[in-house]
């Protein structure tokens, strides 16, 4: 398949409104840094990478930061299974992108702005690069831009080589810093110790995405859409058994039934919210809005219809935690391995329910004891599915036995 | 490794070093350079790296067996990444996967006899939506059935 930057311009409230490269930075440039973390604390973005830390917080800790040096990180790790909508936004919306990390460095006076980009996403390297250089011609992107003294801003792109672990912020420093990409403790956190030591905001492609947006309209314009905890949209990537899968725009507080209308879904048995790191909600809770409120998603849903065996499912799972682990810490590199040797049990049926239960307690406490995001959420699949499919689960061999 | 290929492959590494620089960051774009042209970074490669950029060889291999896109020892000529996660899963892959051994007369985690084709799987690669999916090197094809994977992997040379 050849790659190219696409034009093929969907539509949607929020960030698939309409944008013109560089309208952003202007706006922002006759704001200034003030209006501009005013607006964006007005708008009550959040961050889109998973975590849903408020994007204003951050930029105002690291504007405050006092050093001779400042970076700006977007990060284009996107390894989640399931997620792919930073695929889109950089192949299809690269000046909502990178004008978002413009603004992010005008703000906190960062001149210098890295994208990580998965390896696996090499093939957009060079189409990435092309586009960049046209935006430096344009003067939107190097010295003095847009002809405003001392406004300089220059981006370049780094890639990654193949590990899930390094979208972890702390991790993804250690890599761009030529180093395995393991987490490291926080705090300190990366607005005051980031990349070689320097404040450093690390966000993810769609948070920046949606800065683009908010600065050119304003904080109250994007909180008209999602709900008041969840502002604005999210973007869905939607995979699964539907006749739609694909990236989809919906303002958070959407019910997940009303997604699943969307895309064409039927016989849905589950949905799985935030990937392999989410939570499998079975079809009793579709009632459940999407936002970070309820059910939390950093944009990956997928989709189980009723002929699914929701053990496999959880397998491949627990396969892809085992195999990504940094294995840094004890709870999650041996944990992960644990909670494996139970579905292997349960697929022979050579298991007891105390067991089991000693299981789920073990992924309650890798939850706490983890050092980073992957172990502290690694149980989550393993525990949603075992409690809402227990039946179909557990309870195959042990006809007439009760529940655990 | 005869004196010639070590002399050049030196030099390359130099090239590198006067690309990216000499500092504890660049290293692991000089690793990714040399993993691209060579399908490994070799002991001599790691020495030399080690080298120029005054760090310890261990240093260099530990940042190696860290990434899956890195490795020590010579791989294929060309990297065929089959996607496992769950949305190419339900797709189809395991056909797909039945089809490709056969096809190669390998199985995942192997490399031909002619040393034309490594196989080898690899977490979700962000096309979810367009599965089952796979990288060769770094193209990426999707909504692959058994015989377009095989066509496409009798093509490359
Ligand atoms: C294991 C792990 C993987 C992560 N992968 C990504 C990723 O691929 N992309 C991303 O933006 N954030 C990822 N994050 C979240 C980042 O650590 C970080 O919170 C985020 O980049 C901050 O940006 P935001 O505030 O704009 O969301 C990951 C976290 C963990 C624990
Ligand atoms: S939780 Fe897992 S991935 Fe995170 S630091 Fe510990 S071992 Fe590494
Ligand atoms: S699951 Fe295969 S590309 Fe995402």
């Amino acid at each position: 398949m050849e790659i190219k930057l696409e034009n093929k311009k969907r539509s949607g409230p929020v960030l698939f409104s309409e944008y013109k490269r560089g309208d952003g930075i202007r706006k922002a440039v006759e704001l200034g840094r003030e209006n501009i973390l005013f607006e964006l604390k007005n708008s009550g973005l959040k961050g889109r990478g998973g975590a849903g830390f408020p994007t204003s917080t951050k930029w105002m800790l690291s504007a405050a930061a006092n050093a001779d040096k400042k970076f700006i990180v977007c990060n284009a790790d996107e390894g989640e299974p399931g997620t792919f909508k930073d695929r889109v936004l950089l192949l299809e919306y690269p000046e909502l992108v990178f004008d978002g990390m413009v603004i992010a460095g005008f703000t906190i006076g960062a001149q210098t702005g890295i994208v990580y980009l998965r390896g696996e996403y090499e093939y957009m390297l060079q189409p990435l690069e092309d586009y960049l250089a046209k935006v430096r011609e344009d003067n939107l992107l190097g010295k003095n831009i847009l002809g405003k003294e001392n406004f300089d801003f220059d981006i370049s792109i780094r890639l990654g080589s193949g590990a899930y672990v390094c979208g972890e912020e702390t991790a993804l420093i250690e890599s761009l810093e030529g180093c395995r990409g393991e987490p490291r403790n926080r705090p300190p956190y990366p607005v005051n110790t980031g990349y070689l030591g320097y404040p450093t905001v690390v966000n993810n492609v769609e948070t920046l995405a949606s800065v683009s947006h908010i600065v050119l309209k304003g904080g109250e314009w994007f909180k008209k859409y999602g709900t008041d905890k969840s502002t604005g949209s999210k973007l869905f990537s939607v995979s699964g058994d539907c006749e739609k899968p694909g990236v989809y725009e919906l303002p958070w507080g959407t019910k997940i039934k009303e997604l699943l209308e969307i895309v064409g879904a039927k016989n849905t048995k589950a949905v799985q919210a935030g990937g392999a790191s989410g939570t499998c909600i079975p079809k009793t809770q579709f009632d459940r809005m999407l936002g970070y409120e309820d059910a939390a998603t950093g944009g990956s849903i997928i989709i189980f219809n009723e002929s699914r065996n929701m053990l496999k499912v959880l397998k491949n799972f627990m396969e892809f935690f085992i195999e990504e682990s940094c294995g840094q810490c004890t709870p999650c590199r041996i944990g992960n391995i644990k909670l494996m040797d139970g579905i292997e049990k349960i697929e022979s049926g050579e298991f007891t329910f105390s067991y089991i239960n000693n299981l789920k307690e073990l992924g309650r406490t890798m939850q706490v004891a983890s050092k980073c995001g992957l172990g502290q959420s690694s149980p989550n699949s393993f525990i949603s599915i075992l409690e809402n499919f227990k039946e179909e689960i557990l309870n195959t061999n042990w006809k007439g036995k009760e529940n655990v | 490794m005869l004196e010639l290929e070590k002399n050049s492959l030196s030099e390359e590494i130099e090239n590198l070093v006067k690309q990216f620089g000499s500092e504890r960051q660049a290293l692991l774009q000089i690793l990714q350079a040399v993993q691209r042209k060579h399908k490994h970074v070799s002991d001599f490669a790691q020495q030399e790296i080690a080298r120029l950029l005054n760090i310890h060889p261990v240093e260099v291999y530990s940042v190696i067996s860290f990434y899956s896109f890195l490795c020590s020892e010579p791989k294929g000529r060309n990297i065929v990444r089959l996607c496992r996660t769950i949305s190419c899963d339900m797709a189809g892959k395991d056909k797909v996967v039945t089809a490709v051994k056969r096809e190669l007369g390998i199985t995942f985690g192997e490399t031909t006899n002619d040393g034309r084709v490594t196989l080898e799987f690899t977490n979700c690669l962000g096309m979810c939506d367009q599965g089952p999916v796979m990288l060769v090197n770094e193209k990426v094809f999707t909504h692959l059935n058994p015989e377009a994977a095989v066509n496409i992997l009798n093509e490359v040379k």
